[in-house]
Protein backbone atom coordinates (compact mmCIF):
# COMPACT_ATOMS: atom_id res chain seq x y z
CA UNK A 1 0.00 0.00 0.00
CA UNK A 2 1.30 4.01 -1.09
CA UNK A 3 0.86 6.51 1.18
CA UNK A 4 0.37 10.03 -0.63
CA UNK A 5 3.45 12.00 0.47
CA UNK A 6 3.03 14.36 -2.30
CA UNK A 7 2.00 17.54 0.14
CA UNK A 8 4.39 18.73 1.80
CA UNK A 9 4.16 19.29 5.51
CA UNK A 10 1.96 17.65 7.30
CA UNK A 11 4.85 14.70 8.32
CA UNK A 12 6.42 17.42 9.89
CA UNK A 13 4.20 18.61 12.27
CA UNK A 14 4.73 17.11 16.21
CA UNK A 15 2.20 14.94 17.24
CA UNK A 16 -1.01 16.85 19.02
CA UNK A 17 -4.33 15.14 20.05
CA UNK A 18 -6.21 14.72 16.78
CA UNK A 19 -9.76 13.58 18.93
CA UNK A 20 -11.64 16.19 17.58
CA UNK A 21 -12.93 18.54 20.61
CA UNK A 22 -14.39 22.07 20.15
CA UNK A 23 -13.49 24.17 19.17
CA UNK A 24 -12.62 23.67 15.29
CA UNK A 25 -9.66 22.26 14.69
CA UNK A 26 -7.47 22.41 11.35
CA UNK A 27 -5.75 19.38 10.23
CA UNK A 28 -1.43 19.86 10.05
CA UNK A 29 -0.50 21.12 7.35
CA UNK A 30 -3.63 22.76 5.90
CA UNK A 31 -3.31 25.88 3.80
CA UNK A 32 -6.25 28.13 3.84
CA UNK A 33 -9.83 27.38 5.20
CA UNK A 34 -12.31 26.31 2.05
CA UNK A 35 -14.80 25.07 3.80
CA UNK A 36 -15.49 25.64 7.72
CA UNK A 37 -18.17 23.39 9.62
CA UNK A 38 -19.11 24.85 12.66
CA UNK A 39 -21.84 23.04 15.30
CA UNK A 40 -22.83 21.38 12.80
CA UNK A 41 -25.38 18.70 13.25
CA UNK A 42 -27.93 17.37 10.76
CA UNK A 43 -31.34 14.78 11.58
CA UNK A 44 -33.25 13.03 8.78
CA UNK A 45 -36.49 13.83 11.48
CA UNK A 46 -36.18 12.32 14.91
CA UNK A 47 -32.94 10.49 13.89
CA UNK A 48 -29.84 12.82 14.31
CA UNK A 49 -27.39 11.27 11.57
CA UNK A 50 -24.93 13.95 11.76
CA UNK A 51 -23.76 15.45 15.28
CA UNK A 52 -21.78 18.69 16.55
CA UNK A 53 -19.26 18.85 13.73
CA UNK A 54 -16.58 21.37 13.91
CA UNK A 55 -13.39 20.93 11.64
CA UNK A 56 -11.92 23.03 8.67
CA UNK A 57 -11.35 21.29 5.08
CA UNK A 58 -8.11 22.86 3.53
CA UNK A 59 -8.15 25.27 0.14
CA UNK A 60 -6.78 23.22 -2.89
CA UNK A 61 -6.37 19.77 -1.19
CA UNK A 62 -7.79 16.27 -1.26
CA UNK A 63 -10.09 15.57 2.00
CA UNK A 64 -11.04 12.09 2.41
CA UNK A 65 -14.04 11.13 4.65
CA UNK A 66 -14.10 7.27 5.43
CA UNK A 67 -16.18 6.04 7.73
CA UNK A 68 -18.32 2.50 8.17
CA UNK A 69 -22.05 2.81 6.65
CA UNK A 70 -24.21 5.04 7.89
CA UNK A 71 -21.57 6.96 9.79
CA UNK A 72 -23.11 9.95 7.99
CA UNK A 73 -20.23 10.74 5.35
CA UNK A 74 -22.61 11.13 2.40
CA UNK A 75 -24.98 12.65 4.59
CA UNK A 76 -22.27 15.36 5.47
CA UNK A 77 -21.12 15.51 1.76
CA UNK A 78 -24.72 16.78 0.61
CA UNK A 79 -24.77 19.45 3.38
CA UNK A 80 -22.17 21.40 1.72
CA UNK A 81 -24.52 21.85 -1.53
CA UNK A 82 -27.45 21.40 0.38
CA UNK A 83 -28.66 18.46 -1.75
CA UNK A 84 -30.48 17.28 1.29
CA UNK A 85 -33.17 19.76 1.36
CA UNK A 86 -34.83 17.69 -1.12
CA UNK A 87 -35.85 15.00 1.77
CA UNK A 88 -39.15 16.37 3.60
CA UNK A 89 -38.17 16.53 7.44
CA UNK A 90 -34.65 17.15 7.62
CA UNK A 91 -33.40 19.62 10.52
CA UNK A 92 -30.03 21.17 11.20
CA UNK A 93 -28.69 23.02 13.28
CA UNK A 94 -24.93 24.97 13.37
CA UNK A 95 -23.73 26.00 9.90
CA UNK A 96 -21.02 25.09 7.04
CA UNK A 97 -19.36 27.59 5.70
CA UNK A 98 -18.01 27.97 2.14
CA UNK A 99 -15.06 30.40 1.42
CA UNK A 100 -15.70 32.20 4.33
CA UNK A 101 -20.04 32.50 3.06
CA UNK A 102 -22.41 30.33 4.78
CA UNK A 103 -24.55 27.78 3.10
CA UNK A 104 -27.74 27.64 5.64
CA UNK A 105 -28.25 31.50 5.47
CA UNK A 106 -31.86 32.26 4.40
CA UNK A 107 -29.91 34.61 1.90
CA UNK A 108 -28.44 32.00 0.44
CA UNK A 109 -28.85 31.39 -3.22
CA UNK A 110 -28.48 27.63 -4.13
CA UNK A 111 -28.18 28.94 -7.74
CA UNK A 112 -24.97 30.02 -6.90
CA UNK A 113 -23.99 27.80 -3.72
CA UNK A 114 -24.72 25.00 -6.18
CA UNK A 115 -22.39 26.38 -9.14
CA UNK A 116 -19.46 27.13 -6.37
CA UNK A 117 -19.74 23.36 -5.46
CA UNK A 118 -19.94 20.69 -7.71
CA UNK A 119 -20.77 17.47 -6.90
CA UNK A 120 -20.07 14.07 -8.33
CA UNK A 121 -22.10 10.71 -7.63
CA UNK A 122 -21.61 7.71 -6.55
CA UNK A 123 -22.98 6.47 -9.90
CA UNK A 124 -22.47 8.29 -13.14
CA UNK A 125 -25.51 9.91 -14.21
CA UNK A 126 -24.90 11.79 -17.23
CA UNK A 127 -27.88 13.31 -18.65
CA UNK A 128 -29.50 11.47 -21.88
CA UNK A 129 -27.82 14.01 -23.65
CA UNK A 130 -25.04 14.54 -26.41
CA UNK A 131 -21.52 14.72 -24.96
CA UNK A 132 -21.53 18.13 -25.08
CA UNK A 133 -24.52 19.27 -24.14
CA UNK A 134 -23.81 17.29 -20.67
CA UNK A 135 -20.36 19.79 -20.08
CA UNK A 136 -22.23 22.87 -21.38
CA UNK A 137 -25.62 22.50 -19.12
CA UNK A 138 -24.20 24.33 -16.46
CA UNK A 139 -22.54 27.00 -17.76
CA UNK A 140 -25.69 27.53 -20.15
CA UNK A 141 -27.65 27.62 -16.99
CA UNK A 142 -25.48 30.01 -14.72
CA UNK A 143 -24.55 32.09 -17.87
CA UNK A 144 -20.92 31.96 -16.99
CA UNK A 145 -19.72 32.47 -20.61
CA UNK A 146 -21.29 33.49 -23.62
CA UNK A 147 -22.94 30.83 -25.80
CA UNK A 148 -20.22 31.38 -28.59
CA UNK A 149 -17.19 30.28 -26.37
CA UNK A 150 -19.17 27.28 -24.88
CA UNK A 151 -17.41 25.33 -27.28
CA UNK A 152 -14.18 26.25 -25.84
CA UNK A 153 -15.15 25.67 -22.17
CA UNK A 154 -16.49 22.15 -22.88
CA UNK A 155 -13.22 21.42 -24.64
CA UNK A 156 -11.24 22.76 -22.02
CA UNK A 157 -13.25 20.98 -19.40
CA UNK A 158 -13.08 17.42 -21.00
CA UNK A 159 -9.39 18.12 -21.05
CA UNK A 160 -9.07 18.82 -17.43
CA UNK A 161 -11.26 15.59 -16.72
CA UNK A 162 -9.03 13.64 -19.13
CA UNK A 163 -11.81 12.94 -21.55
CA UNK A 164 -11.05 15.23 -24.62
CA UNK A 165 -8.75 12.91 -26.43
CA UNK A 166 -11.24 9.79 -26.12
CA UNK A 167 -14.30 12.16 -27.02
CA UNK A 168 -12.98 14.72 -29.34
CA UNK A 169 -14.22 13.26 -32.49
CA UNK A 170 -17.88 12.48 -31.19
CA UNK A 171 -19.04 15.23 -28.78
CA UNK A 172 -22.64 15.01 -30.73
CA UNK A 173 -23.03 11.58 -29.70
CA UNK A 174 -25.12 10.28 -26.40
CA UNK A 175 -22.80 10.73 -23.38
CA UNK A 176 -24.89 7.41 -22.13
CA UNK A 177 -23.07 5.85 -24.78
CA UNK A 178 -19.83 6.05 -23.28
CA UNK A 179 -18.55 3.06 -20.51
CA UNK A 180 -19.15 3.42 -17.15
CA UNK A 181 -15.52 5.14 -16.36
CA UNK A 182 -15.72 7.89 -19.46
CA UNK A 183 -19.06 8.82 -18.20
CA UNK A 184 -18.11 9.44 -14.62
CA UNK A 185 -15.30 11.15 -16.13
CA UNK A 186 -17.63 12.77 -18.09
CA UNK A 187 -19.47 13.70 -14.87
CA UNK A 188 -16.59 15.40 -13.30
CA UNK A 189 -16.19 17.86 -16.38
CA UNK A 190 -19.36 18.44 -16.19
CA UNK A 191 -19.20 19.82 -12.87
CA UNK A 192 -15.78 21.59 -13.81
CA UNK A 193 -17.44 23.30 -16.90
CA UNK A 194 -19.40 25.03 -14.02
CA UNK A 195 -16.25 26.87 -12.45
CA UNK A 196 -16.50 25.47 -8.87
CA UNK A 197 -14.16 26.10 -6.26
CA UNK A 198 -14.86 22.94 -4.62
CA UNK A 199 -15.52 19.19 -5.81
CA UNK A 200 -17.55 17.26 -3.60
CA UNK A 201 -16.82 13.31 -4.94
CA UNK A 202 -19.69 11.25 -3.32
CA UNK A 203 -18.00 7.10 -3.59
CA UNK A 204 -16.60 8.38 -7.20
CA UNK A 205 -15.00 5.55 -7.66
CA UNK A 206 -17.65 2.74 -6.34
CA UNK A 207 -19.62 1.34 -9.54
CA UNK A 208 -16.03 1.00 -11.83
CA UNK A 209 -13.59 -1.17 -12.65
CA UNK A 210 -10.30 -1.30 -10.72
CA UNK A 211 -8.77 0.00 -14.42
CA UNK A 212 -10.94 3.26 -14.55
CA UNK A 213 -10.46 3.97 -10.75
CA UNK A 214 -6.87 4.00 -11.29
CA UNK A 215 -7.94 6.96 -13.93
CA UNK A 216 -9.97 8.43 -11.52
CA UNK A 217 -7.61 8.85 -8.92
CA UNK A 218 -4.66 10.51 -11.30
CA UNK A 219 -7.60 12.89 -12.12
CA UNK A 220 -8.14 13.43 -8.44
CA UNK A 221 -4.32 14.06 -7.86
CA UNK A 222 -4.20 16.51 -10.92
CA UNK A 223 -7.17 18.80 -10.23
CA UNK A 224 -6.49 19.53 -6.11
CA UNK A 225 -4.10 22.02 -7.61
CA UNK A 226 -6.84 24.19 -8.58
CA UNK A 227 -9.78 22.35 -6.43
CA UNK A 228 -10.67 22.06 -2.99
CA UNK A 229 -11.78 18.50 -3.59
CA UNK A 230 -13.90 16.10 -1.02
CA UNK A 231 -14.56 12.36 -1.12
CA UNK A 232 -16.41 10.33 0.52
CA UNK A 233 -15.28 6.25 0.08
CA UNK A 234 -15.79 3.11 1.16
CA UNK A 235 -12.02 2.01 0.34
CA UNK A 236 -9.68 3.05 2.69
CA UNK A 237 -6.46 2.34 0.31
CA UNK A 238 -8.17 4.56 -1.73
CA UNK A 239 -8.38 7.59 1.00
CA UNK A 240 -4.42 6.42 1.83
CA UNK A 241 -3.65 6.87 -2.06
CA UNK A 242 -5.90 9.93 -3.13
CA UNK A 243 -6.18 12.04 0.13
CA UNK A 244 -3.85 14.76 1.87
CA UNK A 245 -6.18 14.80 4.81
CA UNK A 246 -8.32 12.35 6.39
CA UNK A 247 -11.46 12.40 8.32
CA UNK A 248 -12.87 9.18 10.11
CA UNK A 249 -16.53 9.31 11.05
CA UNK A 250 -18.83 7.11 13.18
CA UNK A 251 -22.33 7.38 14.08
CA UNK A 252 -22.50 10.98 13.02
CA UNK A 253 -19.56 12.32 14.40
CA UNK A 254 -16.00 12.80 13.69
CA UNK A 255 -13.47 11.09 15.40
CA UNK A 256 -10.36 11.88 13.97
CA UNK A 257 -8.89 14.07 11.90
CA UNK A 258 -5.47 14.65 10.94
CA UNK A 259 -3.11 14.53 7.40
CA UNK A 260 -4.10 11.29 5.56
CA UNK A 261 -0.57 9.33 6.47
CA UNK A 262 -1.04 9.73 10.24
CA UNK A 263 -4.57 8.50 10.12
CA UNK A 264 -3.43 5.24 8.81
CA UNK A 265 0.05 5.41 10.29
CA UNK A 266 -0.84 6.03 14.20
CA UNK A 267 -3.96 6.78 14.73
CA UNK A 268 -4.85 8.86 17.84
CA UNK A 269 -8.05 7.25 19.05
CA UNK A 270 -8.40 3.80 19.20
CA UNK A 271 -11.92 3.41 17.47
CA UNK A 272 -10.20 5.03 14.43
CA UNK A 273 -7.36 2.33 14.50
CA UNK A 274 -9.82 -0.55 14.81
CA UNK A 275 -11.52 0.66 11.69
CA UNK A 276 -8.53 1.07 9.71
CA UNK A 277 -7.21 -2.30 10.67
CA UNK A 278 -10.64 -4.25 9.34
CA UNK A 279 -11.75 -5.07 13.34
CA UNK A 280 -15.02 -3.26 12.28
CA UNK A 281 -17.00 -1.33 9.81
CA UNK B 1 -35.60 -41.00 -16.67
CA UNK B 2 -32.39 -39.10 -15.63
CA UNK B 3 -32.93 -35.59 -14.11
CA UNK B 4 -31.63 -33.72 -17.12
CA UNK B 5 -33.88 -35.00 -19.89
CA UNK B 6 -36.69 -34.53 -17.35
CA UNK B 7 -35.37 -31.12 -17.33
CA UNK B 8 -35.28 -30.53 -20.31
CA UNK B 9 -38.77 -31.74 -21.13
CA UNK B 10 -40.05 -29.47 -18.28
CA UNK B 11 -38.15 -26.56 -20.24
CA UNK B 12 -39.82 -27.22 -23.22
CA UNK B 13 -43.53 -27.86 -22.45
CA UNK B 14 -43.61 -24.34 -20.47
CA UNK B 15 -42.47 -22.99 -23.89
CA UNK B 16 -44.70 -24.50 -25.35
CA UNK B 17 -47.09 -23.13 -23.01
CA UNK B 18 -45.93 -19.46 -23.14
CA UNK B 19 -45.87 -19.97 -27.12
CA UNK B 20 -49.95 -21.24 -26.88
CA UNK B 21 -50.56 -18.06 -24.74
CA UNK B 22 -49.05 -15.50 -27.29
CA UNK B 23 -50.86 -17.17 -29.82
CA UNK B 24 -54.34 -16.65 -27.91
CA UNK B 25 -53.54 -13.16 -27.73
CA UNK B 26 -52.72 -12.60 -31.09
CA UNK B 27 -54.78 -14.86 -32.78
CA UNK B 28 -58.32 -12.70 -32.35
CA UNK B 29 -56.45 -9.72 -33.59
CA UNK B 30 -55.21 -11.52 -36.62
CA UNK B 31 -58.67 -12.47 -36.83
CA UNK B 32 -60.32 -8.98 -36.63
CA UNK B 33 -57.72 -7.39 -38.96
CA UNK B 34 -58.25 -10.51 -41.62
CA UNK B 35 -62.11 -9.94 -41.42
CA UNK B 36 -61.96 -6.52 -41.76
CA UNK B 37 -59.79 -6.80 -44.77
CA UNK B 38 -61.81 -9.42 -46.61
CA UNK B 39 -65.59 -8.11 -45.70
CA UNK B 40 -63.97 -4.36 -46.06
CA UNK B 41 -61.09 -3.69 -48.84
CA UNK B 42 -63.19 -4.76 -51.75
CA UNK B 43 -65.48 -1.48 -50.93
CA UNK B 44 -62.16 0.57 -50.89
CA UNK B 45 -61.99 2.94 -53.73
CA UNK B 46 -60.25 6.49 -53.95
CA UNK B 47 -64.36 7.36 -54.28
CA UNK B 48 -64.63 5.98 -50.85
CA UNK B 49 -62.40 8.41 -48.97
CA UNK B 50 -63.27 11.75 -51.49
CA UNK B 51 -66.72 11.05 -51.62
CA UNK B 52 -69.75 11.90 -49.89
CA UNK B 53 -71.89 10.20 -48.72
CA UNK B 54 -74.68 8.74 -50.86
CA UNK B 55 -78.74 9.24 -49.97
CA UNK B 56 -79.74 5.89 -48.52
CA UNK B 57 -80.70 3.28 -51.07
CA UNK B 58 -77.99 4.59 -53.96
CA UNK B 59 -74.71 3.17 -54.49
CA UNK B 60 -71.25 4.60 -54.98
CA UNK B 61 -70.37 7.83 -52.49
CA UNK B 62 -68.11 7.73 -49.30
CA UNK B 63 -67.17 8.67 -46.02
CA UNK B 64 -65.06 11.42 -46.96
CA UNK B 65 -66.70 13.74 -43.73
CA UNK B 66 -66.65 10.66 -41.22
CA UNK B 67 -62.99 10.69 -41.77
CA UNK B 68 -62.45 15.16 -41.66
CA UNK B 69 -64.48 14.84 -39.13
CA UNK B 70 -62.36 11.65 -37.03
CA UNK B 71 -59.16 14.21 -38.09
CA UNK B 72 -60.85 17.10 -36.26
CA UNK B 73 -62.16 16.00 -33.16
CA UNK B 74 -60.04 13.73 -32.47
CA UNK B 75 -57.42 16.53 -33.22
CA UNK B 76 -59.24 18.82 -30.98
CA UNK B 77 -59.61 16.38 -28.10
CA UNK B 78 -55.95 16.33 -28.08
CA UNK B 79 -55.25 19.53 -28.37
CA UNK B 80 -57.33 19.62 -24.92
CA UNK B 81 -56.37 16.49 -23.45
CA UNK B 82 -52.91 16.02 -23.39
CA UNK B 83 -51.25 19.11 -22.41
CA UNK B 84 -53.93 18.80 -19.26
CA UNK B 85 -52.76 15.18 -18.72
CA UNK B 86 -49.34 15.72 -19.24
CA UNK B 87 -49.33 18.68 -16.73
CA UNK B 88 -51.81 16.88 -14.16
CA UNK B 89 -49.28 13.85 -14.72
CA UNK B 90 -46.24 16.06 -14.09
CA UNK B 91 -48.11 17.18 -10.61
CA UNK B 92 -49.09 14.23 -9.63
CA UNK B 93 -45.52 12.86 -10.01
CA UNK B 94 -43.64 16.28 -8.57
CA UNK B 95 -45.87 16.39 -5.94
CA UNK B 96 -46.83 12.77 -4.96
CA UNK B 97 -48.33 13.21 -1.55
CA UNK B 98 -49.84 16.64 -2.57
CA UNK B 99 -53.24 16.37 -1.24
CA UNK B 100 -54.62 17.53 -4.75
CA UNK B 101 -52.44 14.66 -6.57
CA UNK B 102 -53.77 11.97 -4.43
CA UNK B 103 -57.30 13.48 -5.13
CA UNK B 104 -56.46 14.07 -9.21
CA UNK B 105 -55.19 10.31 -8.84
CA UNK B 106 -57.83 8.22 -7.36
CA UNK B 107 -60.18 10.59 -9.63
CA UNK B 108 -58.58 9.58 -13.13
CA UNK B 109 -58.37 6.06 -11.29
CA UNK B 110 -62.24 5.88 -11.43
CA UNK B 111 -62.73 7.62 -14.82
CA UNK B 112 -60.53 5.42 -16.13
CA UNK B 113 -62.55 3.04 -15.49
CA UNK B 114 -65.87 4.98 -16.29
CA UNK B 115 -67.39 3.62 -19.38
CA UNK B 116 -67.39 5.84 -21.82
CA UNK B 117 -71.10 6.62 -22.82
CA UNK B 118 -71.55 8.00 -19.18
CA UNK B 119 -68.89 10.18 -20.51
CA UNK B 120 -71.18 11.29 -23.29
CA UNK B 121 -74.45 12.09 -20.82
CA UNK B 122 -72.14 14.23 -19.14
CA UNK B 123 -70.98 15.79 -22.14
CA UNK B 124 -74.42 16.14 -23.12
CA UNK B 125 -75.83 17.35 -20.23
CA UNK B 126 -73.43 19.89 -19.92
CA UNK B 127 -72.58 21.10 -23.34
CA UNK B 128 -75.47 19.79 -26.03
CA UNK B 129 -78.22 20.65 -24.01
CA UNK B 130 -77.22 24.49 -22.52
CA UNK B 131 -75.83 24.79 -25.95
CA UNK B 132 -79.38 23.54 -27.20
CA UNK B 133 -77.91 22.13 -30.27
CA UNK B 134 -75.26 18.66 -31.20
CA UNK B 135 -71.82 19.96 -32.47
CA UNK B 136 -68.10 18.56 -32.80
CA UNK B 137 -66.78 20.75 -30.18
CA UNK B 138 -69.30 18.20 -27.38
CA UNK B 139 -68.28 15.15 -29.05
CA UNK B 140 -64.15 16.69 -28.86
CA UNK B 141 -64.85 17.60 -25.00
CA UNK B 142 -65.96 14.33 -24.55
CA UNK B 143 -63.21 12.89 -25.94
CA UNK B 144 -60.78 14.79 -23.86
CA UNK B 145 -62.30 14.24 -20.96
CA UNK B 146 -61.37 10.51 -21.88
CA UNK B 147 -57.96 11.30 -22.91
CA UNK B 148 -57.10 13.11 -19.83
CA UNK B 149 -57.20 10.73 -17.09
CA UNK B 150 -55.17 8.12 -19.12
CA UNK B 151 -52.55 10.51 -20.08
CA UNK B 152 -52.00 11.81 -16.47
CA UNK B 153 -51.51 8.27 -15.03
CA UNK B 154 -49.10 7.10 -17.69
CA UNK B 155 -47.17 10.73 -17.41
CA UNK B 156 -47.31 10.05 -13.81
CA UNK B 157 -45.56 6.33 -13.89
CA UNK B 158 -43.21 7.26 -16.77
CA UNK B 159 -41.88 10.33 -15.10
CA UNK B 160 -41.67 8.03 -11.69
CA UNK B 161 -39.34 5.70 -13.74
CA UNK B 162 -36.65 8.48 -14.79
CA UNK B 163 -33.43 7.70 -11.91
CA UNK B 164 -33.92 10.18 -8.91
CA UNK B 165 -30.11 10.55 -9.93
CA UNK B 166 -30.37 12.90 -13.09
CA UNK B 167 -32.71 14.86 -10.78
CA UNK B 168 -29.91 14.79 -7.98
CA UNK B 169 -27.16 16.05 -11.08
CA UNK B 170 -29.40 18.25 -12.37
CA UNK B 171 -30.07 19.74 -8.82
CA UNK B 172 -26.52 19.78 -8.27
CA UNK B 173 -25.48 22.02 -11.09
CA UNK B 174 -27.54 24.74 -9.81
CA UNK B 175 -30.73 23.77 -11.53
CA UNK B 176 -33.73 25.10 -9.87
CA UNK B 177 -36.63 22.46 -9.10
CA UNK B 178 -39.05 23.41 -12.10
CA UNK B 179 -36.55 23.43 -14.85
CA UNK B 180 -34.62 20.34 -13.50
CA UNK B 181 -38.83 18.99 -14.11
CA UNK B 182 -38.98 20.76 -17.63
CA UNK B 183 -35.24 20.38 -19.11
CA UNK B 184 -34.24 17.13 -17.50
CA UNK B 185 -37.55 15.36 -16.33
CA UNK B 186 -39.84 16.00 -19.04
CA UNK B 187 -37.31 15.93 -21.72
CA UNK B 188 -35.70 12.70 -20.44
CA UNK B 189 -39.50 10.86 -20.37
CA UNK B 190 -40.91 12.34 -23.74
CA UNK B 191 -40.89 9.04 -25.55
CA UNK B 192 -42.47 7.33 -22.95
CA UNK B 193 -44.61 10.62 -22.57
CA UNK B 194 -45.63 10.45 -26.22
CA UNK B 195 -46.01 6.63 -26.28
CA UNK B 196 -48.72 7.18 -23.76
CA UNK B 197 -50.51 9.81 -25.20
CA UNK B 198 -50.53 8.04 -28.51
CA UNK B 199 -52.42 4.98 -26.89
CA UNK B 200 -54.67 7.68 -25.65
CA UNK B 201 -55.02 9.24 -29.41
CA UNK B 202 -55.97 5.62 -30.65
CA UNK B 203 -58.53 4.44 -27.75
CA UNK B 204 -60.05 7.63 -28.22
CA UNK B 205 -60.24 7.89 -32.09
CA UNK B 206 -62.59 4.38 -32.05
CA UNK B 207 -65.29 5.95 -29.13
CA UNK B 208 -68.56 5.59 -30.56
CA UNK B 209 -70.28 6.25 -27.09
CA UNK B 210 -69.61 9.29 -26.27
CA UNK B 211 -70.27 10.62 -30.11
CA UNK B 212 -73.65 9.42 -30.17
CA UNK B 213 -75.11 12.40 -28.51
CA UNK B 214 -73.10 14.66 -28.55
CA UNK B 215 -71.16 15.02 -32.15
CA UNK B 216 -74.06 13.05 -33.45
CA UNK B 217 -73.25 12.28 -36.77
CA UNK B 218 -74.07 14.24 -40.34
CA UNK B 219 -74.51 13.54 -43.84
CA UNK B 220 -72.66 16.92 -44.69
CA UNK B 221 -68.89 17.64 -45.18
CA UNK B 222 -68.95 20.20 -42.55
CA UNK B 223 -65.50 21.61 -40.73
CA UNK B 224 -67.34 23.76 -38.40
CA UNK B 225 -66.71 22.05 -34.50
CA UNK B 226 -69.68 24.09 -33.72
CA UNK B 227 -71.63 21.86 -36.05
CA UNK B 228 -72.51 18.62 -35.73
CA UNK B 229 -70.56 16.44 -37.05
CA UNK B 230 -69.51 13.09 -38.93
CA UNK B 231 -66.85 10.66 -37.57
CA UNK B 232 -65.76 6.92 -38.67
CA UNK B 233 -67.10 5.20 -35.11
CA UNK B 234 -70.10 6.74 -35.32
CA UNK B 235 -70.59 5.98 -39.37
CA UNK B 236 -69.88 2.11 -38.59
CA UNK B 237 -72.46 2.35 -36.20
CA UNK B 238 -75.37 3.60 -38.24
CA UNK B 239 -74.40 1.43 -41.54
CA UNK B 240 -73.88 -1.58 -39.60
CA UNK B 241 -77.10 -1.25 -37.86
CA UNK B 242 -79.09 0.04 -41.04
CA UNK B 243 -81.03 -1.83 -44.04
CA UNK B 244 -79.00 -1.78 -47.04
CA UNK B 245 -76.47 -4.57 -48.42
CA UNK B 246 -74.18 -1.23 -49.54
CA UNK B 247 -74.11 0.05 -46.21
CA UNK B 248 -73.04 -3.11 -44.47
CA UNK B 249 -69.98 -3.52 -46.90
CA UNK B 250 -69.31 0.36 -46.10
CA UNK B 251 -69.47 -0.33 -42.76
CA UNK B 252 -66.35 -2.82 -42.93
CA UNK B 253 -64.80 -0.59 -44.55
CA UNK B 254 -64.77 2.26 -42.66
CA UNK B 255 -64.05 0.31 -40.13
CA UNK B 256 -61.17 -0.74 -41.97
CA UNK B 257 -60.09 2.87 -42.41
CA UNK B 258 -60.19 3.70 -38.69
CA UNK B 259 -58.14 0.85 -37.66
CA UNK B 260 -55.51 1.89 -40.42
CA UNK B 261 -55.94 5.01 -39.52
CA UNK B 262 -54.72 3.99 -35.77
CA UNK B 263 -52.48 1.79 -36.89
CA UNK B 264 -50.50 4.82 -39.07
CA UNK B 265 -50.85 7.19 -36.11
CA UNK B 266 -48.92 4.76 -33.96
CA UNK B 267 -46.43 3.79 -36.17
CA UNK B 268 -45.40 7.39 -36.94
CA UNK B 269 -44.99 7.94 -33.16
CA UNK B 270 -43.31 5.46 -32.53
CA UNK B 271 -40.87 6.19 -35.25
CA UNK B 272 -40.56 9.64 -33.93
CA UNK B 273 -40.09 8.96 -30.69
CA UNK B 274 -37.35 6.23 -31.55
CA UNK B 275 -35.56 8.91 -32.95
CA UNK B 276 -35.88 11.24 -29.96
CA UNK B 277 -34.61 8.66 -27.84
CA UNK B 278 -31.63 8.06 -30.22
CA UNK B 279 -30.90 11.75 -30.23
CA UNK B 280 -30.95 11.82 -26.78
CA UNK B 281 -34.33 13.14 -25.33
Amino acid sequence: MTIATDTPGFMTTAPRPTLIARPSAIAEGATAPAITVRDFHFAYGRREVLKDLNFVIPRRAVTAIIGPSGCGKSTFLRSVNRLNDLIPGTRHRGDILVDGTSVYDRETDLVVLRQRVGMVFQRPNPFPKSIFDNVAYGPLLNALVPKGDLPDLVEKSLRQAALWDEVKDRLESPGTGLSGGQQQRLCIARALGNHPEVLLMDEPCSALDPIATQRIEELIRTLKRDYTIVIVTHNMQQAARVSDFTAFFDQGELIEYAGTERIFTAPSNPRTEAYITGRFG
Amino acid sequence: MNRRVFRRVKSNAMTGVLMACVLAAVLPLLWILGTLVLKGAGSLSLDFFTKMPAPAGETGGGVANAIVGTLLMVGAACLIGIPVGIGAGVFASEYPRNRLSIVSRFVADVLNGTPSIVIGVFAWTWIVAKQKHFSGFAGSAALAILMVPMVMRTTEEIIKLVPHSLREAALALGYQRWRTTLQIVLLTALPGILTGALLAVARVAGETAPLLFTALGSQYMGTNLNQPMASLPLTVYTYATGPYEQWHRYAWAAALVLILLVFVLSLGARLATRRMARLGG
